[in-house]
């Protein structure tokens, strides 16, 4: 099959009329290259560092708790968090159910508002409340 | 789109859509899921439960068959489900064929060498190969 260039392409993201299920679509797709590249990554990065003795472990803390390594960390969690509820919501489509226009929607939604309170509570607790 | 002359009935049946093959792809990517939303959950739950992030302190818990066996398999299904998932990126988005090789070979490289280090980090930890 030769791609060639001047073949009809489907609709794609200029025609279409956003709302919550489009961007959570996209966002499902954005999330979870986040969490393969980067939260795979820093997990290897964490457990060698681990595995390496107190020297490698002490300059994993260090970048880790630097204000920019924390809102790497924030983003991923959320990332998780979105995926994970974006994720929910694809295994309920995959059994047929959930389709009808303001369920669908409403279902998107609850995803969004579903990862910012869980990541908000979950940094709330490690950053103020943790002992 | 080529497929859909030269496919068996059998084949149109199998599951077998414009990519050549999907069907196992499909669900291995849902049962993965499935098994990353206890895991996943399980990771959290566990570093928020800690003492503390101390060196020693997540060594402790990486020992024990209650750290080490769920983190094992965190780490095989994540890598797994994260292959599963940049593979349709680049069999979305990749349209010349050898570069889709190309990229998806490379992608399975990397999933299979970061997996394979993530494992060996969390057995150096769990059988005390640390300084």
């Amino acid at each position: 099959m030769a791609a060639t260039n001047s073949r009809p392409l489907s609709p794609h993201l200029t025609i279409w009329r956003w709302g919550p299920h489009m961007l959570v679509s996209i966002l499902h797709r954005v999330t979870g290259a986040a969490l393969s590249i980067g939260g795979l990554a820093i997990l290897t990065w964490w457990l060698m560092a681990i595995a390496q003795g107190q020297e490698a472990y002490g300059h994993f803390t260090k970048i880790a708790t630097h204000p920019i390594g924390v809102i790497v960390l924030i983003g991923l969690t959320w990332s998780f968090f979105q995926h994970l509820l974006s994720g929910i919501r694809h295994l309920v489509m995959d059994s047929g159910a959930g389709f009808e226009l303001g369920i669908n929607k409403t279902f998107a939604v609850l995803t969004l508002v579903g990862s910012v309170v869980l990541t908000a509570a979950l940094w709330i607790y490690v950053l103020e409340m943790r002992p | 789109m080529s497929l859909g002359d030269s496919a068996s009935p059998l084949g149109k049946v199998g599951g077998l859509g414009s990519a050549r093959e999907g069907g196992e792809h499909w669900l291995t990517e849902r049962v993965t899921s499935i098994a990353l939303l206890l895991l996943g959950s399980w990771l959290i739950a566990s570093l928020l439960l800690l003492p503390d992030l101390k060196q020693q302190t997540v060594i402790e818990w990486l020992r024990a068959p209650s750290g080490a066996v769920p983190m094992a398999l965190l780490i095989v299904i994540a890598f797994k489900h994260a292959l599963d998932g940049m593979k349709v990126f680049v069999d979305d988005y990749v349209h010349e064929e050898g570069n889709r090789f190309a990229v998806s070979t490379l992608l399975l490289f990397l999933a299979v060498g970061g997996g394979t280090l993530a494992l060996y980090a969390l057995a150096a930890i769990a059988f005390g190969g640390v300084a």
